[in-house]
């Protein structure tokens, strides 16, 4: 996949005279996604040959002006602040995509979203009048108009070489919509779902680890959040006649992509 | 009287938001403030009514430069409840799967973060311009570490396989001798980092700080042994908090931790080797001393040598590891549920990772406190920057605003990590 890119990464260079350049913001969340593309040990220095890498403030104190070609938006929007300065990354971006669970659906942080924050804050701070806080955690596509939606927690950093790669060609980046199941199949794991244990949320979560966890003999626990069309109430009308309690699900929807769609109303139907 | 001010907005080069305040008036530092302002994210909250299982996950999600370190210090804090043992084979692989994480993360802040301070580059990519040897070979000695953690954790960022009491499946010795070229390559990559370093500029800077860390009686410390400092401090981790408290300020999101009895102190990779230079290989010791830090420096801003010594470490140990290898006949330890509150205390890259879980009958969490190294070094941070200032207050502003970015690009501050904890009773007036 790496000398792939690579190579169409070169031709889509040669057409264009200007480099594109490229930023990344870090909104409410852990860092890893933009470290993804640090991590990326094979191609970085391939990467920032064709796009000029002009304002990434973990990996450089050298700040381009915009406005910016690409920009990878990672976080979710938990401030009165960070509300406001979305809307200024987006006015600087041409194509704004965002990369990762808390930027596509809330993150982990977006546990908030389903209790009073006030007494997390109390919880967690001595003095919250020092903390500026909003009630939720919020995707990005709740604030701004986004471009492409890069799912993950973390990302897969061939994926994000697949976005930049696919924009540097002016196509759609080449990302799949189907279920974890899918390639789970295709690497002919055993179905952990039949022969292990019931909780596997394989078949409703998006494809994009390359059934990861299956392969270590654990089930999916959905950091790709829902697929396309995901039938989670028959999945968990199945597990109920296996004996899988109300609580068990509730936290089994309620992970990194608690609060996308389908994943939170399914939570919801098992709340008491 | 003149007065100016050193404003940084936004941090360059570390893990999460920060900015830095400095006033000075006339020859004066009058205030310093490394300001936190990375939104808060309530982990300690939202972990109760979890299951114990999930712990390592979930904290993982605290940081994703150093996600292993949650895992770890989660795990045994969950195993200290129920009374388990983790030990050989599986014990040996946990230790291989931090030295993989101290490689990485070691060898992205080494070249990546810090050294572009010394050589005058914006980031690693401009001096890779004319340094590009340095950092192709710095690309690689991070990718080995990184392997290390896909190999045995599934993934680099927010491993899968790790679980309180093993993990869910075993390496066979085969996949682990896979690593063996490229940590051979790694030991001789890692003398030529140690060297690199050695050579950087440093600026004349020393302080008497209290450095804490752990201390094992056999190896150099990853997952277990007694919290101690030069100081005097030589406590069991479970008495952390007789020890330790944390301050909410109001420039910070992350709470500042002091020692109760002396106040600010200082842990991480310099911590570290002060108070375990005995326990490293022959290697890593020959190496820090044609280096010129001798046994312990106090010197902050070589804590960059520090860094590059800790990677030949690890890559020692990991190849001890990987030889002396079997696979274990269970992959993980069975556990008998039980109430209590347990803790665990783990050396990050960064430093010392504290977590305490209280626990039903169920599993079910009850209580969670997590205490980051970045939020112990912050006090200290300030600390410098109070002494480093003054000698230097003639410099041109800019030139003096770098310097005092550097000075806390010694501590690798990781503020996604710091932000989201605490738990405390203060009052103020």
């Amino acid at each position: 996949m790496a000398t792939k890119n690579k190579k169409s990464v070169k031709a889509a260079a040669q057409k264009k005279i200007r480099k594109p350049k490229l930023a990344v913001w870090k909104f409410s969340s852990c860092d890893g996604c933009q470290l993804s593309l640090l991590d990326c040990e094979d191609e970085l220095l391939t990467v920032a040959e064709y796009i000029e890498i002009a304002n990434f403030p973990e990996a450089s104190r050298r700040v381009i002006k915009g406005p910016y070609d690409i920009s990878l938006v990672e976080g979710s929007i938990t401030t009165p602040h960070d509300a406001e300065r979305i809307h200024q990354v987006r006015r600087q971006s041409k194509f704004l995509v965002t990369i990762g669970a808390c930027a596509t659906a809330g993150g982990i942080q977006a546990l908030r979203n389903f209790k009073d924050v006030k007494k997390f804050i109390s919880a967690v701070y001595a003095n919250p009048k020092f903390i500026e806080t909003l009630n939720k955690s919020t995707p990005i596509a709740d604030h701004v108009f986004v471009d492409f939606e890069l799912r993950g927690c973390p990302v897969n950093k061939y994926q994000l070489l697949e976005v930049i790669n696919a924009y540097l060609n002016g196509r759609k980046p080449n990302t799949p919509s189907y279920s974890v199941c899918v390639e789970c199949k295709r690497r002919g794991i055993t179905c952990g779902l039949v022969a292990h244990g019931p909780t596997c949320l394989g078949p409703v979560t998006q494809a994009g680890c390359d059934a990861l966890c299956p392969s270590y003999h654990r089930g999916c626990f959905g950091c790709f959040g829902p697929k396309e069309t995901p039938n989670t109430s028959a999945l968990c009308a199945y597990w109920q006649t296996l004996g899988v309690k109300d609580e068990e699900l509730l936290r089994l929807f309620r992970g990194f992509n608690a609060y996308a769609e389908a994943f939170r109303k399914e939570s919801e139907a098992h709340e008491n | 009287m003149k007065t100016k001010t050193l404003k940084v907005d936004y941090l360059a080069r570390v893990e999460g938001e920060g900015g830095l305040l400095v006033k000075i008036s006339g020859k004066k530092v009058t205030d310093v403030k490394f300001n936190i302002f990375e939104p808060p994210r309530f982990f300690e909250a939202f972990l109760r009514g979890r299951m114990y299982s999930e712990a390592p996950d979930i904290t993982a999600r605290i940081c994703g430069i150093c996600p292993v370190a949650y895992q770890m210090s989660s795990v045994h804090a969950m195993e200290q409840i129920f009374g388990l043992k983790v030990d050989g084979q599986l014990r040996a692989l946990r230790r291989l799967l931090y030295c993989g994480e101290w490689i990485e993360s070691h060898a992205l802040h080494v070249f990546m973060l810090h050294a572009p301070d010394f050589l005058g580059y914006a980031d690693a990519i401009q001096m890779a311009k004319d340094h590009g040897k340095v950092v192709q070979m710095a690309l690689k000695l991070k990718k080995t570490g990184n392997d290390i953690v896909n190999l045995i954790g599934g993934r680099e960022i927010h491993p899968i396989n790790i679980r309180v009491g093993g993990f869910y499946k075993l390496p066979t010795k085969k996949e682990l001798e896979t690593l063996v070229d490229r940590l051979k390559w790694a030991v001789d990559a890692s003398i030529q980092t140690v060297k690199f370093t050695a050579k950087l500029p440093f600026p004349e800077f020393e302080r008497h700080y209290e450095f804490v860390a752990l201390r094992h009686e056999n190896e150099y410390p990853f997952n277990e042994g007694r919290l101690v400092s030069n100081k005097g401090l030589d406590i069991d981790v479970q008495e952390y908090e007789n020890h330790f408290m944390e301050e909410h300020v109001s420039h910070s999101t992350a709470l500042h931790s002091i020692l109760k009895e002396r106040g600010a102190y200082f842990t991480g990779p310099l911590a570290r080797y002060n108070l375990n230079f005995d326990k490293l290989t022959p290697a890593a010791q020959d190496a820090a001393k044609s280096a010129g830090i001798g046994k312990g420096t106090n010197n902050p801003f070589k804590s960059i040598i520090v860094r590059a010594v800790e990677i030949l470490y690890a890559c020692e140990e990991a190849l001890r590891i990987i030889k002396e290898y079997t696979v274990p006949d269970k992959n993980a330890v069975t556990i008998d549920l039980k109430p209590g509150t347990g803790c665990g205390c783990t050396e990050a890259p960064r430093g010392i990772l504290y977590h305490r879980y209280r626990l039903d009958e169920k599993g079910i969490i009850l209580d969670a406190k997590i205490v980051p190294p970045t939020s112990q070094n912050q006090k200290t941070i300030e600390q410098d920057l109070r002494e480093y200032i003054p000698p230097r207050i003639n410099l041109p502003q800019e030139k003096l605003t770098w310097q005092c970015e550097q000075a806390i690009r010694n501590y690798d501050p990781c503020i996604s990590c710091s932000t989201h904890f605490l738990k405390l009773k203060m009052t103020y007036e």
